[in-house]
């Protein structure tokens, strides 16, 4: 089988595997790295999201050979030693019920965040209506992008 | 556990008028349980302590941490941090110092079943009656050690605290305090008056491991040796294999091994995706299921022909208005599928899952392993679950999983595709309402008679207080009519009140759903309310609160109608709802705002009041409000199962339309009325007048009278 080499949260890591395999199967089966959850396998819920250079992706729909030589980032890579301000966020609204969307969410706001540093309310539906919610959580997840968004702005830093 | 007394010494702590009894089991930690006092054996009955009904216990350890361990399950309903809260106050420690842990299934456990929004309401009062009894012990303690009298100790920060300065931590006072023979200082839960911790806005205590992705569920744990394991399923709910052919599925990367299972084929192998090719890969024969020539007109007809004809009217009955309504099978498609860990290994059982019910695990297990007289030899560890709402009441991912452990010998993480879970799970089922409301030549209203045809919900879990769990197992086929007379009141004078279930038997696996009857018949008849007013000519504010019973929901009524500016110039298009709510021990009012102008109804603004009694964490009342409020927009509006020739069409959140982020009104505020000190369930509390109050106005904007549900839906 051959080796797939890529970079993830910082260190780069060789997984062998099928060129089809979807990513997601490679960081939970073969990397332990369970912070993507699996909610649907066929890319319409968005618990697997995390990002490939920078922008978010579906590592459920993603064949792992179309990442060899890139930069992955999961939840656990996103805030290094703290928290990043998206975290911190969530935290500060008390976003999370069971959680379990939760890691997708945040990488889908961070990666809003990047593009767009003070979102619109249309502008967070567009970003985010591909992400599930089972908890209804969306309430406080707008409150949570709007604050860090403040947060990022006042810092003068990009996310 | 060392050292357990054989005699335990009981104290009798009174909470909110009821007693609960509390007693040491171990040391040289201090272990304090409780359980509620009705059914106390007197302190001299020699019970060996291992066996004895409790509720929970608290454990002061030596280095001063506090755990809590409950036979409850975290499934986002923010319980953890409600208990955690709850005991710091009694106890006047940290919260960070508190830990919450889940227990393992036991028969101890008076009731382990998470549900029915029971968690607070029953625990509540055990774990003020254990942190005051072991209060009252590290005080005692602190009193020997420095010959002082106790009443002059006072405990801060976890830590006793004597006049002339000393101070001892809990931790190093917790040996002595579990030897302690009498108590120095009452044994006295504080009063609500003075607490700090509890009814302060609160964080979950979870929240840095979930937003770090450190949060572990049932299929993150890492259990040696544990393999991916799938299961073909038959095309119809409940089908099953007649034969079947793995040879090349065998022969496929990864594969380890292949087992027939009663509910379709498992296949195990190293990785999920090599798992589901070699499923793919298998060429399966299947029987049909049970329900494969049903199809949802036959199941409406059927729910339809099961109501009975007209009762006579009352005495004087002018006129009658007639309300019919039908809802839909619902999945409670939670965000994490249904998913189990099993090791078997000779006559032993291992089994991590996100169970409602762990007892209830461990006995299905048992039995399916042949060991139906030994439960004790599966043990469930009781995970953190991404979402319940019903559903993990449940045990057939764990029986499959055993099932499947104990075939291919070795240990297996059984995960359910999305599909699995939608397609072969349990559902709230449909249902098909008539209500007939009885009106005077005055415009009173002389009786109300509501039939409810509904196909038999399972609960053979019970329902969480004593009667239902006690009834579920020993009769479960009488569990859901019972349960619906427990929980279904109308809460108007509306005279000659009439409300009837009308259980139908049709082949559709059910559970019960956040709120149980009350998701339909609640919802009906807060509907037909509307209607009513509409053929009285009058307001539904103003019908409503002449005709409430009680005092709470009539607060909470004026309270959404004030916030929410009940009447206020609209545009066209745009309209408001409300609808009230009353039970577990709580009253909910809802007030939605609608614009129908566009594509779909779109929901501008909710404003939420509750009474939940003594508020223990405001945030997470807030937080559960909100979230029932989406779950009740979503299956009121686009989000329902449909039946096809006994097969489920609906296969993921592509097409079982879930609220998302663009559906989602910008705001839901959340307004608090207490009016006593109760502890009131909140977890189902929001699912029913949310719904309601969403569907009437929607009725109130189009000018329509919506009867069948979700209401965007087309289908057939
Ligand atoms: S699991 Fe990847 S989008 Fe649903
Ligand atoms: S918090 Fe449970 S699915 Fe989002």
């Amino acid at each position: 089988m051959p080796a797939y080499q890529f970079i993830l949260n910082g260190q780069t890591v060789s997984v062998e595997a099928s060129a089809d395999l979807p990513l997601l199967w490679a960081l939970r089966d073969q990397l332990g790295v369970t912070g993507p959850k699996y909610g649907c396998g066929v890319g319409v819920c968005g618990a697997c999201t995390s990002h490939l250079e920078g922008e978010a992706f579906r590592p459920c729909i993603q064949p792992i050979g179309g990442v060899a030589g890139t930069r992955v980032t999961t939840i656990e890579g996103l805030g290094g030693e703290g928290l990043h301000p998206v975290q911190q966020a969530w935290i500060d609204e008390d976003v999370a019920q069971c959680g379990f969307c939760q890691p997708g969410q945040i990488m889908a706001a961070v990666a809003l965040l990047r593009k767009n540093l003070d979102p619109s309310d249309a502008d967070i539906d567009a970003a985010m209506s591909d992400n599930v919610c089972r908890c209804g959580t969306y309430v406080r997840i707008r409150a949570a992008i709007k604050r860090a968004a403040h947060a990022l702005r006042e810092a003068g830093r990009a996310p | 556990m060392t050292d357990t007394p054989k005699q335990p010494e009981t104290v009798s702590v009174v909470v909110d008028r009821r007693r609960f009894l509390t007693w040491v089991v171990a040391s040289p930690a201090l272990v304090v349980a409780a359980r509620l006092g009705l059914d106390v054996p007197s302190a001299e009955a020699a019970e060996p302590i291992e066996e004895t009904a409790l509720n929970l216990y608290i454990a002061i350890q030596a280095d001063g941490r506090v755990v809590t361990t409950l036979p409850r399950t975290e499934m986002g309903q923010g319980i953890t941090t409600g208990v955690a809260m709850l005991t710091a106050e009694e106890l006047d420690t940290r919260l960070e110092s508190v830990d919450v842990r889940t227990a393992d299934a036991d028969p101890r456990w008076v009731i382990q079943l998470t549900g029915a929004s029971s968690t607070m309401r029953y625990l509540a009062g055990p774990i003020r009656a254990a942190a005051a009894t072991a209060r009252a012990r590290l005080v005692t303690a602190a009193a020997n050690r420095w010959r002082v009298p106790a009443h002059t100790l006072t405990t801060v920060r976890g830590e006793v605290i004597a006049p002339d300065g000393r101070r001892a931590g809990y931790g190093e006072l917790a040996g002595d305090a579990a030897r302690v023979l009498l108590l120095l200082v009452p044994a006295t839960p504080k009063p609500t008056s003075e607490y700090t911790v509890v009814g302060q806005p609160t964080g979950r205590i979870d929240a840095r491991d979930i937003v770090t992705g450190a949060a572990k569920y049932t299929l993150d744990l890492d259990i040696p040796d544990a393999v991916p394991l799938v299961v073909a399923r038959p095309p119809t709910i409940r089908g099953s294999v007649r034969d079947f052919d793995a040879s090349t599925a065998l022969s496929m990367p990864g594969v380890l091994g292949v087992a027939r299972l009663p509910t379709g084929v498992a296949v195990a192998a190293r990785t999920y995706a090599q798992a589901f090719a070699a499923r793919d890969a298998l060429r399966i024969s299947w029987a049909p299921g049970p329900a494969s020539q049903l199809s949802d007109t036959h199941i409406r007809s059927r729910l339809r022909d099961a109501i009975g004809a007209r009762p006579l009217p009352p005495l004087f009955t002018a006129r009658t208005l007639e309300g019919r309504f039908d809802f839909p099978y619902l999945a409670h498609a939670p965000m994490e599928t249904q998913g189990c860990v099993a090791r078997v290994t000779g006559d032993r059982a291992e089994i991590w899952m996100g169970a409602q019910d762990p007892k209830f695990v461990q006995r299905e297990v048992a039995e399916a392993l042949g060991w139906v007289l030994a439960p004790q030899r599966v043990t469930v560890h009781a995970s953190r679950a991404g979402g319940g709402f019903g559903r993990r009441f449940f045990a057939e991912a764990a029986v499959e999983a055993a099932l499947a452990a104990r075939a291919l010998g070795r240990p297996v993480k059984l995960m359910w595709t999305r599909n699995d879970d939608m397609r072969h799970g349990r559902y709230r089922p449909a249902s098909h309402h008539r209500i007939l409301a009885y009106v005077g030549a005055n415009g009173s209203i002389l009786g109300w008679n509501h039939q409810a045809a509904i196909p038999t919900v399972e609960l053979p879990h019970g329902f969480g207080d004593l009667l239902t769990a006690l009834v579920g197992q020993a009769l479960p086929e009488v569990t859901s009519a019972l349960f619906f007379t427990l929980s279904q009141h109308v809460p108007y004078h509306f005279g000659l009140v009439s409300q009837e279930l009308r259980e139908v038997s049709i082949p559709i696996p059910t559970a019960s759903f956040r709120s149980v009857f009350t998701s339909q018949v609640g919802v009906a008849n807060e509907v037909f309310i509307d209607q009513l007013a509409r053929g009285l000519g009058r307001d539904p504010v103003e019908l409503r609160r002449s005709q409430l019973k009680s005092a709470r929901l009539k607060a909470v009524l004026d309270k959404v109608a004030q916030e929410g500016q009940w009447g206020r110039a609209l545009p066209p298009g745009v309209a408001q709802g409300v609808a009230v709510l009353e039970e577990w021990d709580s009253a909910v009012a809802h007030l939605v705002e609608v614009d129908v102008t566009g594509e779909a109804p779109r929901v501008l603004r909710v404003v939420i009041a509750a009474d939940v009694g003594l508020p223990i964490n405001p945030k997470s009342i807030e937080a559960q409000l909100q979230g029932a409020a989406i779950d009740a927009f979503s299956t009121t509006l686009s989000a329902g199962i449909h039946i096809d020739a006994g097969a489920v069409r609906e296969g993921s959140f592509a097409d079982y339309r879930w609220f998302r982020m663009k559906h989602a009104p910008a705001e839901i505020s959340v307004h608090l009325v207490r009016s006593d000190d109760r502890v009131g369930g909140v977890g189902e509390l929001g699912y029913p007048s949310a719904a309601a109050a969403l569907t009437n106005a929607i009725a109130r904007a189009t000018g329509t009278m919506p009867t069948r549900f979700p209401l965007l839906d087309s289908g057939a």
